[in-house]
């Protein structure tokens, strides 16, 4: 299947990013507010020089106009000038876009690390106490807003009890060269391990924030699809064969319940993409989240129009990824 | 030597579910003995595989052992540690599963699979971690081929979903006599397959079992098999054992009114590969069963004696039912 599928893939992706754009366009048109304005503040500026601005920016013309412009120059790559930066709005995103990527690996490295053992130890563990206190863990899990759990860890470990720094990426004193961007590695690479850990300790509450509903989701489906396994003949026939209960429960029963488990994975990646905007804007951490958000204020139209369809093909792209994994963990379904 | 094998005595298994106490195996005796071919017939849902399962110590919750004494050469099987069971379940008793579709795991390759009972059980196999990955897969090899799967060697990477139902039945077989255990129980192990297959499977394991000496316990809805390949039938019905003895005698003569009935009520040979019928009425319900004989309710020849328990009454030497009709009480 692979490489028809995954041109499939990119042809579908064509009127999803068309749609975006096009949503996306008619969204920030219809907000109030005129990056103009917001640019001009409190400056006193004539009407002259404001129209000179107007027209630098290319929002005199009308707004079908500025739409395909808009699209003619992004199949070119070209995503226009950042309003703000006075910057090419494609430097701009891939300046934060380490730091976005390494939060959300993060956070997806610490929500399959706890989702997993946790829903297996509930699914053996069925209607125990255990099983319970995750149950109703996992519901909040989903359902406590990101900011408000956010600013909790961050009022305990940061304001509180002083174990951890309230904002930031990386500590001044522990900055280094960069080779990945990813400052996790990088400062491994450099052997600068003090510098590590002074990461370690910024990336640590934003990315168990991010992973949260993540890892509740995974918990749920993993203690889903386990019960069901574990019901399966197979895993009676696997005890029949006096094998170890660990071998069964790991190599029988979880190898086949983590499929529907990575999948999921693969696709609530592409909800972390969302859940960076509010995450980084918490813990002030300088990714492509915080940067949409501030740009949304500024009305600086580039940005949002090119950081969108960024996540748009992002998430087709993880969707895709999804199927894949689900082909190679399951025998069953042929390549 | 003359102890039999595998000796259960009132064995009561129950499964507590919402609706109230299902009994589904309820005071059951069972002997087994060396070498021999012991064969379990019944309507399905008369406990057969419970049975075993709680021989086996694979009662999944809600179900439970309730009451007897599983004694399994020489040691009582319900005395043992999870620990021990282990060591007990797969080397010296091993059991294939009614269906050999589901039983075999999808994400695992078949060399996996028989490889691992092997890697938990044999303790011939060297200690360096090569020379016993290949003694493991030449036993392999060797298994699959002894159940006549060709290119074994080849077959081993591949996946369950790789090979017919009756190659899969072929190896959950492999799998299961890999360790060479003393008693293989064998749930229905033909219902699955076709006429042809499953006369092959059938003579595979009477060919092992002669080439093993080994007991076998064959769980099955087909009277033919039984008269060609068992030496002792037991007939159950409702949790309960009705009727048990010599296959020729059994279902030359049966005693029991339900035996009867899956003979075609008439005393007569089983025609190969004749199928229980099924008898007007329905098995009862297991939960608050009165205490009466169980087959009461769809018996052509009740009297009012029989709304009294019942116990095992001995028809010949050997051979005896549950049932009034029978002749002397058993000793
Ligand atoms: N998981 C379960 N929950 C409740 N009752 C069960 C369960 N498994 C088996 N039983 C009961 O045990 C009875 C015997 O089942 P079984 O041994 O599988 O019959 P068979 O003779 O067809 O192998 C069934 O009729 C059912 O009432
Ligand atoms: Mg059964």
């Amino acid at each position: 299947m692979s490489l028809g599928k995954l041109i499939e893939r990119l042809i579908q992706l064509i009127p999803v990013l068309l749609g975006v754009s096009l949503i996306v366009f008619v969204m920030m048109t219809l907000t109030p507010g005129d990056p103009v304005q917001i640019m001009i503040g409190d400056q006193a500026v004539t009407p002259e020089q404001e129209a000179a601005m107007r027209r630098d920016l290319g929002l005199d013309r009308p707004i079908v106009e500025r739409f395909f412009v808009f699209l003619g120059n992004a199949v070119t790559g070209d995503f226009g000038t950042s309003f703000y930066h006075k910057r090419p709005v494609s430097e701009v995103i891939a300046e934060r876009l380490p730091a976005t990527i390494e939060l959300s690996l993060v956070a997806l490295i610490v929500a399959l690390l706890t989702s997993i053992p946790l829903g297996v130890l509930a699914a053996i563990r069925k209607n125990s106490i255990f099983d319970r206190i995750a149950t109703v863990g996992s519901l909040l899990g989903v359902s406590l807003p990101g900011f408000w759990f956010g600013i909790l860890l961050l009022m305990l470990f940061a304001v509180h009890l002083h174990l951890l720094p309230v904002s930031g990426r990386i500590g001044y004193s522990a900055e280094i060269e960069p080779i990945t961007h990813l400052l996790l590695i990088d400062t491994l690479l450099r052997g600068r391990f003090d510098a590590f850990l002074d990461a370690l300790s910024h990336i640590i509450l934003p990315a168990i924030t991010l992973g949260l509903p993540m890892t509740a989701i995974l918990m749920r489906v993993t203690r889903t699809s386990m019960l069901e396994v574990l019901r399966q003949d197979y895993v009676t026939f696997a005890e029949a064969k006096g094998l170890s209960r660990r071998r069964v429960i790991f190599r029988h029963a979880l190898k086949n319940a983590l499929i529907p488990t990575v999948s999921v994975a693969a696709i609530e990646t592409g909800s972390l993409l969302g859940g960076n905007m509010i995450v980084e804007t918490v813990f002030g951490w300088p990714g492509l989240g915080r940067l949409v958000v501030e740009s949304i204020f500024l009305r600086n139209y580039p940005l949002v129009q090119a950081a969108v369809l960024f996540y748009a093909i992002t998430y087709v792209l993880l969707n895709f990824v999804a199927d894949i994994l689900y082909t190679v963990l399951n025998p069953r379904v042929k390549l | 030597m003359n102890a039999p094998l595998l000796s259960v005595t009132d064995l009561r298994t129950v499964f507590d579910t919402r609706a109230g106490r299902v009994c589904a195996v309820d005071g059951v005796n069972v002997e087994v003995r060396r070498g021999e071919c012991l064969g379990v017939v019944g309507e399905s849902g008369s406990g057969k595989s419970v049975t075993f399962a709680s021989v086996m110590g694979l009662v999944r919750s809600p179900g439970r052992i309730d009451g007897g004494a599983i004694i399994f050469d020489g040691r009582d099987l319900r005395t043992l540690t999870p620990q021990q069971m282990r060591k007990v379940r797969g080397r010296d008793i091993a059991m294939t599963m009614q269906d050999a579709l589901t039983a075999l795991n999808p994400a695992l390759t078949v060399g996996e699979q028989i490889g691992e009972v092997l890697e938990a059980h044999d303790e011939t196999l060297p200690s360096s971690r090569g020379a016993r990955n290949a003694a493991i897969r030449e036993r392999s090899v060797e298994m699959l081929s002894l159940v006549g799967i060709p290119s074994a060697e080849s077959r081993l990477r591949q996946y369950p979903h790789e090979f017919s139902g009756g190659m899969r039945q072929r190896i959950m077989i492999a799998i299961a006599l890999a360790c060479r255990p003393k008693l293989l129980i064998a749930d229905e192990p033909t219902t699955a397959l076709d006429v042809t297959i499953q006369a092959q499977v059938l003579e595979l394991i009477t060919d092992i079992r002669a080439k093993l000496g080994m007991s076998v316990v064959l769980i099955t809805h087909d009277l033919g098999v039984v008269t060609e390949h068992c030496d002792r039938v037991m007939v159950m019905y409702a949790g309960q054992v009705v009727e048990e003895g010599p296959v020729r005698e059994v279902i030359g003569s049966p005693s029991h009114p339900y035996t009867k009935g899956l003979l075609g009520s008439i005393p007569r040979l089983a025609l190969r590969g004749q199928k229980i019928k099924p008898i007007e009425g329905q098995v009862p319900d297991l939960i608050d069963l009165p205490a009466q004989c169980r087959f009461y309710s769809r018996c052509t020849l009740r009297q009012d004696v029989c709304k009294s328990l019942i116990s095992m009454r001995e028809a010949t030497p050997g051979h005896s039912a549950r049932c009034v009709l029978v002749g002397k009480d058993r000793p």
